[in-house]
């Protein structure tokens, strides 16, 4: 029964030292010891969101850098092919115009061939009709050494013309 | 620690036996445990270092105060002083002829006894360690903790997290002081307890009646109207059942603090008995070859009594915030009595 029985005493200092204890604990010990546990879970909260984030943003950023990369890459592809057609076209008319020259070039020789031969056959022509007239003359000249044959001859002549 | 574990076994054996020796004669074990167990006006270190604590007293109004050491002669043995008397741990009126007098009224002892120099022994020990922590808390804001910080940072955080967060919901902020208060009282009052020559504060029905009545009064003013119209209108009760319901609920209101109260007094008080007893058996058999097994179960059973300090302060601290739960909890739907008693 005495175990059980609670003394007045006891109750008193326990009642006021509790109580005085867990005026001075909340007060100096428990208020800034939860503060300071709620600051550092919100501070240590907003560093792993903004590392979250970062790490967010570093993905945005790759991938955007990806982008740029294969657009450039797209961009060297065109210019390159643009390019190269260019290169390709510059000599493609180049090789027309050398070959429209060659084959004007052609044509012109060919033209003055034919003007040179042309002139050439002429002066053969003349030269033959010369050579014809001399070859006649000299032969015209042995024939009509001998005076009857110069009279048959103007008969001859004579003869055609009376006949036109 | 393990050192220190060694040296406090140790100190408890030798206090033991140095105080039965000390009684001499027959010895009786249920008066050695009594007196150990029991609050005391001296504080019995071991034989010959002794401490006598100051008696207060209020005789019809008058307060009167002087050393328990007048109540002993030289030869220690009691004697009454200045009209009063000691007689089985208490103190009384005494007649002219040094016997117990009848009228013993409005005699109020508020003695600073063994437990309550403990208590104020603990007190301040509470104070410098979470005064210290707090400074640790203040100089290294937002870094991790360090030294004894590091030790109830997770204590801490445990009893806001599972015990406050998990029993009272939303509005448990403003109950983590007490619960706080109280976990560390409890534990530190119940280690401070198995220390040898410790006062048995803990198991003290005046301590654990005051720390039940606060959680009983915290619970009942922080009571909110569902909390109420359970009691005085319990729904999916019949009307006619209120004079039944009404007086039953009303005592459930002072069997929860009641249960808190014998609890933590009968657990602590219990380990105690038992690890005094399995000592006394060397005494009783008054043999030597018991000591080997006796101190195996004492230490095993100290062992289970420091785990116990700590159990117990936990059951105190987690049923209340129960108690605080129910009390704050909005009630949506009819029939929702989640907050039994666990009992332990």
């Amino acid at each position: 029964m005495e175990l059980v029985t609670p003394g007045i005493g006891l109750i008193f200092w326990q009642t006021v030292t509790f109580i005085i204890v867990l005026f001075l604990l909340s007060k100096f010990a428990w208020k800034p010891i939860m503060n300071a546990l709620n600051e550092r879970e919100t501070s240590i909260e907003n560093a792993l969101s903004a590392a979250e984030k970062a790490k967010l943003e570093m993905q945005g950023l790759k991938a955007e850098n990806e982008k740029l990369l294969a657009e450039a890459r797209m961009e060297r592809d065109k210019i390159l092919k643009e390019a190269s057609d260019a290169g390709n076209a510059l000599v493609e008319t180049a090789r027309q115009k050398a070959n429209e020259e060659g084959a004007r070039m052609i044509a012109q020789a060919r033209e003055s061939i034919e003007n040179e031969k042309r002139a050439a056959i002429t002066e053969v022509k003349n030269m033959a009709a010369v050579l014809s007239v001399d070859i006649a003359e000299r032969i015209l000249r042995k024939e009509l050494s001998n005076p009857q044959a110069q009279q048959e001859l103007a008969k001859d002549y004579i003869n055609e013309v009376t006949l036109n | 620690m393990k050192k220190l574990f060694i040296l406090l076994f140790s100190f408890l054996t030798i206090s033991a036996q140095v105080e039965a020796a000390a009684e001499g004669g027959e010895f009786k074990p249920g008066d050695m445990i009594t007196h150990h167990i029991a609050d005391d006006y001296t504080w019995h270190f071991a034989d010959g270092v002794t401490l006598y604590l100051p008696v207060i007293l209020i005789d019809n109004g008058t307060p009167k105060v002087f050393s328990s050491s007048n109540f002993y002669d030289e030869n220690h043995a009691v004697v009454p002083y200045d009209g009063y008397m000691l007689s089985h741990g208490h103190i009384y009126r005494a007649d002219a002829s040094g016997q117990q007098a009848a009228d013993q009224s409005s005699l109020l002892d508020f003695s600073i006894t063994k437990n309550v120099a403990s208590l104020f022994i603990s007190v301040a020990l509470l104070l410098v360690v979470f005064f210290t922590i707090a400074g640790s808390y203040a100089k290294g804001k937002g870094r991790a903790p360090k030294g004894i910080q590091s030790f109830f940072e997770p204590i801490i955080i445990f009893i806001r997290d599972e015990i406050a967060k998990a029993n009272i919901g939303p509005k448990y902020e403003r109950y983590m002081p007490y619960l706080l208060t109280i976990f560390f009282f409890i534990w530190f009052n119940n280690l401070l307890g198995l220390m040898p020559g410790g006062a048995n504060l803990t198991g003290n029905i005046a301590v654990t009646l005051v720390l039940a009545t606060m959680t009983l009064l915290i619970t009942v003013f922080s009571g909110n109207k569902s909390y109420w119209s359970h009691i005085f209108a319990t729904p999916g009760v019949p009307t006619w059942l209120a004079p039944i319901m009404i007086p039953v609920e009303l005592i459930g209101i002072l069997t929860k603090p009641f249960s808190l109260m014998v609890r933590l007094f009968a657990n602590i008080t219990a380990g105690h008995i038992i690890i005094l007893s399995l000592f006394s058996l060397i005494f009783i058999f008054e043999s030597i070859f018991v000591a080997p097994l006796s101190v195996a179960f004492a230490i095993f059973m100290f062992f289970l009594e420091l785990f116990v300090a700590l159990l117990q302060a936990y059951i105190f601290t987690l049923l209340s915030a129960m108690y605080f739960g129910g009390a704050v909890e909005e009630h949506d739907h009819v029939g929702d009595h989640g907050h039994g008693d666990g009992a332990h």
